[in-house]
């Protein structure tokens, strides 16, 4: 492989990390804030899924691409408010109705999603960040989503709430003890129900960046598990955004691996790029998890930090 | 709470939350223009009206036996496993590459053989995720879902690649099993021995927990680990022995897919049976038993589901979507339990003046 093979291949994974990142950017901040609250949403597959799905419809029935994106956001949070609600009831356990509410939305995406899968609709504009650069290559490298700089500002506000705010600290208060919520009246119901929605919404931009920037299109093989794998994204973050932001861009780039290797001829290990994110996450989780302590930044009501 | 109120609530909640999926799933369709009695009505014909039906009602629920085992045995011992998906595929690589390495025996040792080699790797996949949970504390959620998709990958880049049989051209298929391997059909009907297999599986798992020693120690970690802990119970050689049970079913049912059904490892395994066995096997509350009635009634949803597709047109995922909505009201009927019993049942057909005492 000669220089010009490897400088290729760094391009493309720099410019894999923002384009394939943005989705397991939006999602893990909706992850995140709903994990703040004191709840895991496995269904945020699901929504991101119907999202995608409802951006896409919106978007070529209305011809606004940024009307898609309010579509993606409001179905997500619809599908995420059933799981904020379902999950508030007693004895209901919300693993399980993640798993749920993922098979429902996919299932409601296929079904409606249908009719939308020939069709192009409108998709969204980038910005061109590397007008500057003679390389094509850079300038394609540097075709930023436009959903990309909203999802950064997100990740430092979200930051910046989450310390500074009354709505960033109950959140919190929730997430760490419900009773100390329960005993300042606070409804910790109410606070999960709404953080798991806002979370929805947030993830649904996610699938908004799958169908109308990249890929671009609508088909049943969109997503492939961005949404449970926001999960580990979050513990991998450690519960900050602004480390969401990170871990999505580092996944988004391993993401890019296997095609980038591909496009300079270098086949066969496709599937086995694809499966580097959840090797490397699950070895991350083996090297920082301990049975004695529990993981430092975890919501204190949350399982998985155990 | 009595043992007959506790039985009347386990057969009522999931059973009336499976009419309910069924009045939303009727009135979903009606939305769309479809006839919701005509759904109905094709929904118990395809999965139950005829001999056809029922047989392949039968052999779509005979993998969700096997992978509803892998999320129910180590939830009885406190874990929430939900990689089932995973432990199926590797089992059914385990199944289809083992003629690769050594070519067993034919006729049915070589079978047994094979089988054995599917249950195995199921095991060891779940144990994995059993063994992080309690010896580094990682959690048993997160890891197994992140090993199905491992498997799935690794399961995609064997088949496609070093493991292909140059011959399947247009869907990448692993070498076919021999004919001797292949595993048959049960005397003269359509149905093959996984369904055996599968009953068997869930009649052993129920003995295993309500019968013997080892399967009530488990349940006794499972219902409260520190209780467990000052008994002197080997907490962590149960519960990776429970993993490596459920692994084992799941692995057997990715074995038996091949055996029986598809010959080669392909794509077509993947067909997320091990996330449909995870709904069974909640909407069994994890009870070996109840999972064999649940398996079948699911089973008997997917078959139909074909049968809605020629008949009216209807999406091939109006199933996925049905069966979004039975796991969802299954998961929220957890609510209503300890609310049913014979008392609050009477109290609605006969309202008495008594104030409801008690209720916070």
């Amino acid at each position: 492989m000669d220089i010009d093979a490897i400088s290729s291949v760094v391009l493309a994974i720099l410019a894999g990390a923002i384009r394939v990142g943005t989705p397991f950017l939006f999602v893990s901040l909706g992850e995140c804030l709903t994990e703040k609250a004191g709840r895991i949403n496995l269904g945020l597959e699901g929504v991101l899924v119907i999202s995608a799905m409802s951006s896409f419809g919106v978007s070529y029935l209305s011809g606004s691409a940024w009307a898609g994106v309010l579509a993606g956001a409001g179905s997500g949070a619809l599908l995420a408010l059933l799981h904020g609600l379902a999950s508030s009831l007693r004895r209901v356990n919300d693993i399980a109705m993640g798993v749920a509410i993922m098979m429902l939305g996919i299932g409601l995406a296929f079904y409606l999603g249908k009719p939308l899968i020939q069709p192009q609709a409108p998709t969204l504009g980038s910005w061109s960040l590397g007008f500057w650069s003679d390389s094509p290559q850079l300038r394609s490298a540097l075709e930023i989503n436009a959903l990309f700089p909203l999802g950064v500002a997100l990740a430092f506000l979200m930051s910046w709430a989450f310390a500074n705010t009354r709505w960033g600290l109950l959140v919190r208060m929730v997430g760490d003890s419900s009773d100390a919520a329960r005993a300042l009246g606070t409804s910790v119901t109410l606070v999960r129900t709404l953080a798991t929605t806002a979370g929805g919404a947030i993830a649904g931009l996610g699938g908004a960046s799958l169908s109308l920037y990249y890929p671009g299109s609508w088909n049943e093989g969109l997503s492939s598990g961005q949404g449970l794998i926001a999960v580990a994204l979050v513990i991998f973050a450690r519960w900050r955004p602004v480390a969401c932001l990170g871990a999505a861009l580092l996944f988004g780039g391993a993401g890019a691996l296997g095609p980038a290797l591909q496009s300079v001829g270098i086949t066969g290990y496709y599937y086995l790029f694809n499966a580097v994110p959840y090797a490397l996450t699950l070895l991350i989780l083996v090297l920082t998890c301990s049975p004695h302590r529990v993981l430092r930044g975890a919501p204190a009501e949350l399982g998985v930090g155990r | 709470m009595n043992s007959i109120t506790e039985a009347w609530e386990a057969l009522l909640l999931p059973l009336l939350a499976i009419v309910g999926a069924l009045i939303l799933f009727g009135l979903f369709v009606a939305l769309a223009g479809y006839n919701a009695l005509e759904v109905w009505m094709l929904l118990f014909m395809g999965a139950f009206g005829d001999a056809f039906s029922l047989q392949n009602t039968l052999l779509r629920a005979a993998p969700l036996m096997l992978t509803a085992l892998c999320m129910a045995l180590p939830a009885r011992a406190g874990l929430t496993v939900i990689g089932g998906e995973g432990a199926l595929l590797v089992g059914a690589l385990a199944c289809a590459s083992v003629p690769y390495l050594w070519q067993p025996p034919s006729g049915w040792f070589g079978l047994a053989f094979l089988l054995a080699a599917s249950a195995a790797a199921g095991a060891a996949w779940i144990a994995l995720a059993g063994y992080l949970r309690q010896y580094r504390g990682v959690n048993e959620t997160i890891s197994s879902l992140l090993l199905s998709y491992v498997a799935v990958n690794v399961f995609k880049h064997l088949v496609e690649g070093p493991l292909r049989d140059p011959s399947s051209l247009n869907k990448p298929s692993t070498l076919a099993l021999d004919d001797s391997w292949l595993m048959g059909s049960i005397g003269t009907y359509d149905v093959h021995w996984g369904l055996v297999w599968g009953i068997g599986a869930c009649v052993a798992a129920s003995i295993w927990l309500s019968r013997t020693t080892h399967g009530f120690a488990t349940r006794v970690v499972g219902g409260n680990a520190k209780a467990a802990g000052l008994v002197g119970l080997p907490a962590h050689k149960l519960v990776i022995m429970a993993c490596c049970l459920g692994g084992a079913a799941a692995g057997l049912a990715g074995g038996i897919e091949i055996a029986a059904v598809h010959r080669a490892a392909n794509a077509s395994v993947i067909a997320g049976l091990g996330y449909t066995g995870i709904l069974v096997s909640f909407a069994a509350r994890h009870h070996p038993l109840a999972i064999i009635p649940i398996a079948i009634l699911l089973g008997g949803f997917a078959a139909a589901g074909s049968m809605l597709q020629r008949r009216l047109g209807l999406p091939d995922a109006s199933v996925q979507v049905l069966l979004g909505f039975v796991f969802v009201l299954i998961l929220t009927a957890e609510a209503a339990r300890g609310r049913l019993g014979w008392q609050d049942m009477r109290a609605w057909w006969s309202p008495s003046a008594q104030p409801l005492a008690g209720r916070a």
